[in-house]
């Protein structure tokens, strides 16, 4: 198993003029709705725990307002917290002074914003140099590392273009750009795919995984889309009110909701898209020889696509080669209809 | 006298103490301040005689480079060197560049001390709320009141005519840097701070470029004030267009004040072009869109 990078321990955070105090009372088992109508603050987290390995995709989700922003904020310390401790490679990042903070987000965290955020007055290549520039490189190896992000991103041709020149789309390449751009270890996506339309947010997570795949960034990735959350997630954290309820792989919660919240919010999944066959196939059935196959990773969905073309009976063949067994319609559609 | 208000306190004696102390502050500081000021006032006379001595091409000529460099188009250009032909025709020339001189000198200083206090503003709530009620009484109180101290200070003369120009139109420039400065969109910000940016660095490469089209129209702002000073300032001794206008009233010459009064009218379509082109400039820089 690979090191931890980011390690938050039992972080709070509550806004308003006295956090501290504020924090004692919620530590008192105040909730997050009394808290603010009594003492006027707001309850941003409360006792978030989490460990974040080197090279993973960890995904927050949770819906709006749950803290998911606030949280991804903490690694950077664009927001300070009220109350634990927040590691990065061991080291906690919240004795750093102003000048320490500086190097450590030029250097170990880059950001991507739902919005973009790009400089509007600048062109495509100079908002990617920004950061390496702020870092104090030499302005022709910015250049040249900036232009070898943009062409990794497929925008060779538009260095010159302004943000408001592109497509929505394109414009988060270059927000992805810069922030491969200064070479930093991890990743911080704050919903950074959710305001692109459907097509080309599926582009963009493709992209991503094959970045991820080539360049084995720590990437923490927030959404609200439970969808995205199994596609690109290697660990996915929910979050609600400020507190953490579930950490573990898409199949454990998919599997294994913790409570009734994490339960509502998987309901609705494309489960068709997330079981494997693999766990369907009944061992008792031997398939006859000539039935179609399929593998035992392949998804629910490309076992439809095999019914659909008239057969009555698939044989799933394992990672081992071996046939594992048989899989039928009825099969499929009670795994389906569980939920 | 029947006064409806009881008097309460001796407002008299109050005066009396107020024009003493500033009296004492004259004959202590008068001297110094007027030596503090001395280059000011050369830069100001060197700037006036210039303009005055080079042939009018020459001045025409400059104006037209500096509002190509500021706008990149040739409509304000032409429709500036155009307009200072105008004031040559009409006989005004070296009035009218006296008047140039003292405007542009009370305009740099606006904004070389306008910025910086606009930028603390918009950092701070606290000198923001101090601020506001400041600028407030700057703008309201009539200007003639504070010709009264300047003129007690460093006798008539250009110094006194700039600092009561200056405490006249400077409080554009203060706003407008604050209010640019506040309204730059605070997730570029954010991202700039997430790169690392220092303060100083957030200012420069975020939110001054953003903020500028707004402190443009703050500057333009105080350029036009500026210049409707001009006559009142004439009054202490600024010279220039105002001073025919103020003439035009003493001798009861219609055509005096008029022509000095257009001439000011030029003037100041000269200026809110050439400052309006490279607002716009920028303005475009910002949102430019499939060109
Ligand atoms: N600066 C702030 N001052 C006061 N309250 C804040 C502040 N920032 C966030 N909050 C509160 O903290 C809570 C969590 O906000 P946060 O932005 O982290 O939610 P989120 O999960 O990112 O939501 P969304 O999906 O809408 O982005 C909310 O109740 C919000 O009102
Ligand atoms: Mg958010």
């Amino acid at each position: 198993m690979q090191a931890v990078k980011i390690r938050v321990d039992s972080v709070s955070k509550v806004f308003g003029s006295d956090p501290k105090a504020a924090l004692a009372r919620v530590e008192a088992g105040m909730d997050k709705t009394r808290l603010l109508e009594e003492t006027d603050h707001v309850l941003g987290l409360h006792d978030i725990n989490l460990e974040i390995r080197t090279g993973e995709t960890f995904v927050i989700m949770g819906l709006s307002g749950s803290g998911k922003s606030t949280l991804i904020r903490h690694f950077n310390r664009l927001i300070e917290p009220t109350g634990g401790r927040i590691l990065f490679d061991g080291e906690d990042i919240l004795g750093y002074d102003e000048a320490r903070l500086r190097t450590f987000r030029r250097r170990k965290m880059a950001m991507v914003f739902q919005r973009f955020a790009l400089l509007p007055h600048r062109t495509v290549i100079e908002n990617v140099m920004y950061g390496p520039l702020l870092d104090g490189m030499a302005k022709a190896a910015v250049r040249a590392r900036a232009e070898a992000q943009i062409a990794l991103v497929g925008l060779s041709g538009f260095e010159a273009s302004y943000p408001a020149q592109l497509s929505g789309g394109m414009q988060q390449r270059v927000g992805l750009a810069r922030a491969l751009a200064t070479d930093a270890e991890v990743l911080l996506m704050d919903e950074a795919f959710s305001a692109l339309d459907p097509l080309i947010r599926n582009d963009m997570q493709m992209q991503l995984k094959d970045l991820q795949g080539r360049l084995g960034k720590t990437i923490v990735f927030i959404t609200h889309d439970l969808d995205e959350a199994l596609l690109l997630g290697d660990h996915i954290a929910i979050l609600k009110d400020g507190t953490l309820r579930q950490v573990g792989t898409g199949a454990d919660i998919l599997r294994a909701p913790a409570d009734d919240y994490v339960a509502r919010f998987v309901r609705d999944v494309n489960r068709a898209r997330i079981l494997q066959c693999g766990a369907l196939a009944d061992a008792t059935m031997i398939p006859l020889p000539g039935t179609p196959e399929i593998a035992a990773e392949a998804t629910l969905e490309a076992a439809f696509a095999v019914f659909a073309d008239g057969a009555d009976c698939v044989a799933v063949r394992g990672s081992d080669g071996r046939i594992t067994g048989a899989l039928t319609p009825r099969k499929l559609m009670e795994a389906l209809a569980r939920s | 006298m029947t006064s409806g208000f009881p008097e309460i306190w001796d407002t008299r004696a109050f005066g009396r103490a107020l024009d003493q102390a500033f009296n004492g502050i004259v004959a202590q500081w008068g001297e110094t301040l007027e030596l503090t000021f001395m280059p000011v006032l050369r830069f100001i006379t060197g700037l006036e005689r210039g303009l005055q001595y080079l042939p009018w091409w020459m001045v025409v000529l400059a104006f037209c480079l500096i509002t190509w460099a500021a706008a990149r188009r040739w409509q304000p250009v032409a429709a500036v060197a155009v307009l200072l032909v105008l004031l040559g025709l009409l006989g005004i020339w070296d009035a009218a560049m006296a008047t140039v001189a003292l405007m542009l000198a009370a305009t740099v200083l606006s904004v070389l001390i306008g910025m910086p206090v606009g930028i603390a503003m918009a950092r701070s709530d606290r000198l923001r709320r101090g601020m506001l009620p400041v600028l407030d009484i700057m703008q309201t109180m009539p200007i003639f009141v504070y010709l009264i101290p300047f003129v007690m200070l460093f006798g008539p003369g250009k110094i006194p005519a700039l600092l009561a120009t200056i405490v006249f139109a400077i409080p554009p420039v203060i706003r407008l840097t604050d209010l640019g400065i506040r309204q730059v969109d605070p997730e570029i910000v954010e991202a700039s701070r997430a790169f690392g940016a220092s303060p100083r660095q957030q200012l420069w490469t975020v939110q001054v470029p953003l903020a500028m089209p707004t402190i443009m129209a703050g500057i333009n702002q105080t350029t036009m004030m500026a210049l409707s000073m001009v006559v009142i300032a004439s009054m202490i001794g600024a010279g220039g267009l105002g001073y025919q206008v103020l003439q035009g009233i003493q001798r009861l010459e219609v055509s005096r004040g008029l022509i000095a009064g257009l001439g000011i009218v030029l003037l100041a379509i000269i200026f809110d072009r050439m400052a309006q082109s490279y607002g716009r400039r920028v303005q475009a820089n910002l949102h430019r869109e499939g060109m």
